[in-house]
């Protein structure tokens, strides 16, 4: 049986450790209201750039732009958003391993694919494997602004534009609610599918100078903002998985110094009984 | 006299939402101004001020690229970054400006002229709206 100074240490350490986890989980917590409102403060953007984006396209004759029409596939891009930091519970392994699934499943040689990737960890799971990492960005704010994201998000449309690749997958957790958040794909390029869920009845537009050239500057624009939009929901995401999984650390600290406290007052209690026998025995002893 | 409503709205968050009577703006193909009641229409911006009017005074926003969509009674202004004067840090600009002034002049290989360019614009175009407003 541990020694009465062992349980004590042991429920100092997990007093310790619970104050931190608590910290963390606060902390969590209010990141996830900012992140909440950045979200918020993100739709009216995306709403308009995608009504009028499906307005021109659904305008008529201008489908032929390189970036809403599908090609023969020889090259996948994939960005995959995840986090700087781990202790967020199961937010980056869920996106990792259903990434590396999917690469596995669909190309047999490293050239036929290439990685983008937001955030440290995904990063380092992919170099690790030796996969092919074109573009990375770390250490984004916690509440990060459109600028901090601007390069690599038209960098990566780039690549699209200039035939490195020929489709592009986005990957992040989607924020369903604080306790739960679930693995998202979604085909960026091309904007094949860029009709679906807009009401038809978009007004029609004098384009001014032309249409193709407006979809010229409003299509990267929409498909950066997309990868923005993603980042937002996965920054939600994230501070939602880690303020759950530190709550659920909280929760087994106090049942574990809960456990604890009883075996130390055991013990204690055992210590107690036996100088009392031991006196009484030695009082007994000298009459 | 009648007003159209501007929303300027940017990825971090809309920047303005007000009436106004006259909205006039660079648009790619040149000058551009806005009465109630124009017809739909669509254009892609330069990075510029756009100048709101009301009531004889004015109000100056710097775009940073993105593109305007009209209708009869609304104006939407949707861009990458959008400051009011107030908003605009001139520290910052000031300092971007230099650094693209210098990135240009180096005869490097590697400097990106067109990325230096545009940053050089966004600069003196927030510059401008600053100053303007003193």
């Amino acid at each position: 049986m541990a020694s009465l100074r062992d349980i004590k240490g042991r429920i100092d350490s997990t007093k310790k450790t619970k104050q931190i986890t608590k910290a963390m989980e606060m902390v969590s917590a209010a990141k996830l209201n900012r992140a909440e409102e950045n979200a918020k403060a993100f739709v009216p953007y995306s709403e308009k750039i995608q009504e009028v984006v499906a307005g021109i396209a659904t305008g008529g004759g201008v489908a032929d732009h390189p970036m809403l029409k599908s090609r023969e596939v020889k090259r996948t891009g994939y960005v995959v958003i995840t986090s700087d930091r781990g202790l967020a519970g199961a937010y980056n392994s869920s996106v990792l391993r259903n990434v590396y699934q999917t690469i596995k499943q669909r190309h047999n040689s490293a050239d036929d694919y290439t990685l983008i990737t937001i955030g440290k960890i995904g990063r380092d799971f992919f170099k690790k494997r030796n996969m092919p990492v074109d573009k990375e960005i770390v250490a984004i704010a916690d509440q990060p602004d459109f600028a901090d994201i601007k390069d690599i998000a038209s960098e990566t449309v780039q690549l699209f534009t200039d035939e490195v690749i020929d489709e592009l997958y986005l990957y992040y957790n989607h924020y369903v609610s604080a306790i739960s958040q679930e693995v998202t794909e979604k085909k960026l390029l091309p904007l094949t599918d860029i009709n679906k869920g807009v009401k038809a009845s978009t007004s029609s537009y004098e384009y001014e100078p032309s249409e193709e050239e407006i979809l010229e500057t409003l299509l990267p624009q929409y498909a950066e903002s997309l990868i923005y939009g993603a980042l937002l929901d996965g920054k939600a995401s994230e501070h939602a998985a880690r303020m759950t999984a530190m709550k659920s650390a909280t929760d087994n600290a106090d049942d574990l110094i809960g456990d604890l406290s009883l075996k130390y007052n055991r013990a204690r209690q055992a210590a107690i009984t036996q100088e009392i026998t031991e006196i009484v025995g030695g009082a007994a002893a000298l009459e | 006299m009648k007003t159209l409503t501007v929303s300027v709205v940017t990825p971090d968050g809309p920047v303005l939402e007000d009436a106004f009577e006259m909205v006039s703006c660079k648009a790619e193909s040149g000058e551009l101004g806005v009465l109630p009641g124009h017809i739909p229409m669509v254009a892609p911006l330069t990075i510029s001020a756009v100048r709101l009017k009301k009531e004889g005074s004015s109000e100056r926003i710097a775009v940073n690229g993105g593109f305007l969509e009209v209708r009869p009674d609304k104006v939407t202004i949707l861009a990458q970054s959008a400051e009011k004067p107030s908003e605009i840090d001139i520290e910052r600009a000031r300092k971007a400006k230099e650094r693209a002034e210098r990135r240009l002049q180096t005869k490097q290989e590697d400097v990106d002229f067109k990325r230096a360019e545009m940053a050089l614009k966004r600069a003196i175009n927030r510059l401008d709206v600053f100053e303007n407003n003193f």
